[in-house]
């Protein structure tokens, strides 16, 4: 099985960013949540060479707030990824964010239990060595 | 009414395994599929003029041709299908289409997912479940933005699935227990079934371990070795096969993403759009469905089809499993085979698991679990992380 994830030194898989999304990877380990956005079709998550709904190459990069919505998670209890072994239990969640796209993080500094749909939570940053990772946390 | 131009005449189906004792090569598990499904059929090979197959493992490029090869088969058509989970119900409708344009009259369909032999003193063979589905490469948006966070394999896309439908519907967890149950009941008659001679209650389910919130252990499947070979034909050929043809009267098919990050809604599938073109095309209501064979890889999955695809209002799926034995001997038989969660996961074959009970019950071999009235079907794939849907409508000649 080839396998071509990169690895923090903590073992956590980490991302191989490329010359498309490496904004997005500079913005977070200058602690910002920066995306991409269309003239016509607003923000759009992950980054692309070309908006995904007009197909348009002329978008732009913008910091967002940080400010998202949990729309769903679940709590890994086993490691589905042996990689992550050491987290468990940790939570995965999808978040939307203020304005609009949604994505995929972990939630942290918050005990797993009380993580509900809805929670208001804001990113916040993790230095992995070669890259910084997003995550959300509680914003109250 | 709908297409009958097509038909499923004959199966081989091997029983899913945790652990397989014939290691073969990808070739050679297929020419014996092949050779057990045309047997069923009553079909010479040298009638057979499609492949629909999923990869190769020892050849990986242009598979079709490799295996035409090593079959010795004029094919006037050869494809390789890779949409998930639903490859194996995309296998069946590509296969009747290419039958229903003239394009060639008899093709199998085979679906393996067996081991390789291992070189003296190399290692045993074993499962290889690789959890990034491979996602890692190098440009891959899933190696950048999902595995990072511990978005792999594929419970904790169907928990958020899940999370997010429970949420919103109030769904208890011992509705979406209950489907495991009742598809457990029904593989109890199942010889082929890993869980054959294990019954189990709700509170079995909702007591075994919490692998990815508010997914149980017992509502996911349990990953197996398998294969499975489906044999179609010219309505005309039909004729004279061995068994009831079974004929694709509509079929549909939807693809929206891969990866469940990407989800318009995680409550609403892509079954809907399938399960509409499919009837559709069939030219006849759901109500004229004897039994479903819903693609079950988890207990949600089951859940959702029923709404999505259009049995049942959304949001009401939940009450309707209760008010209902889903089992073979219930009022609303799906699964009779126990599903994938009963039956276990025969890899790729899992998918095609489905399209067999359908043949199955419709050509009157399903013995202790046969319906009393089993003449038209409802088949779903699900393949990705929610992400792709076939619908197929089986109806019997």
């Amino acid at each position: 099985m080839r396998v071509e994830q990169p690895f923090a030194e903590n073992g956590r898989p980490i991302p191989r960013r490329t010359p498309t999304s490496a904004p997005y990877f500079d913005a977070a380990r200058e602690g910002k949540l920066r995306l991409q956005e269309c003239p016509r079709d607003g923000f759009f998550f992950y980054p692309r060479s070309r908006c995904p709904n007009c197909l348009s190459d002329d978008w732009s990069w913008k910091d967002v707030s940080g400010r998202a919505e949990i729309y769903s998670y679940t709590i890994d209890r086993i490691g589905l990824d042996p990689a992550q072994r050491p987290r468990v239990p940790y939570v995965v969640a999808i978040v939307e964010l203020e304005e609009g796209p949604r994505l995929t993080t972990n939630i942290v500094d918050c005990e797993a239990g009380a993580v509900f749909v809805g929670m208001p939570v804001r990113a916040t940053f993790e230095d992995l060595g070669r890259e910084t990772l997003i995550h959300f946390k509680p914003s109250a | 009414m709908g297409k009958r131009s097509a038909a499923l005449v004959g199966f081989t189906e091997w029983a899913p395994q945790r652990k397989w004792d014939q290691p073969m090569f990808s070739m050679e598990a297929c020419a014996k599929l092949a050779a057990e499904a045309l047997s069923d059929a009553g079909i010479d090979k040298g009638e057979v003029d499609g492949l629909v197959i999923g990869g190769l493992q020892e050849s990986p490029l242009f598979p079709p041709l490799a295996l035409a090869e090593y079959l010795q088969i004029q094919a006037n058509f050869g494809e390789v299908v890779d949409i998930g989970g639903a490859s194996s119900a995309g296998m069946i409708w590509r296969a009747a289409a290419a039958i229903e344009i003239g394009l060639c009259e008899t093709v199998l369909v085979l679906v393996h997912s067996t081991p390789a032999p291992v070189e003296a003193g190399g290692d045993a063979a074993k499962m290889i479940m690789p959890p990034y589905l491979m996602g890692d490469a190098w440009g891959s948006p899933q190696g950048q933005f999902d595995i990072p966070y511990g978005l792999v394999a594929a419970a904790p896309s169907f928990a958020m699935v899940a999370q997010r439908y429970m949420s919103q519907y109030g769904v208890a967890p011992e509705t979406l227990a209950k489907i495991a149950v009742d598809e457990r009941n029904s593989a109890l008659k199942n010889p082929k079934a890993v869980f054959k001679d294990k019954p189990i209650t709700i509170d079995d389910v909702l007591a075994s371990p919490m692998v990815s919130d508010p997914v149980h252990l017992l509502e996911m499947v349990m990953p197996c070795f398998g294969g499975g070979a489906v044999v179609l034909t010219s309505a005309e050929r039909a004729k004279k096969a061995k068994h009831r043809p079974v004929f694709l009267t509509g079929y549909g098919e939807r693809i929206s993403h891969k990866t469940v990050s990407y989800m318009d809604d995680l409550t609403v599938t892509p079954a809907k759009p399938s399960a509409d073109k499919a009837f559709g095309m069939a030219g006849i209501d759901r109500s004229a469905i004897d039994f479903c064979s819903f693609y079950d890889c988890f207990t949600i999955t089951v859940l959702m089809t029923l709404e999505d695809a259009g049995f049942v209002k959304k949001g009401q799926g939940g009450a309707f499993v209760e008010e209902h034995d889903l089992s073979f001997s219930g009022d609303f038989p799906i699964n009779t085979h126990g599903g994938q969660l009963g039956m276990g996961q025969g890899g790729a074959a899992g998918g095609l698991s489905h399209v067999i009970d359908a043949l199955t019950q419709i050509q009157g071999r399903a013995e202790d679990r046969q319906l009393a009235k089993a003449d038209a079907a409802y088949v779903t794939g699900v393949g990705g992380l929610m992400a792709s849907n076939v619908g197929l409508v089986m109806e019997g000649a």
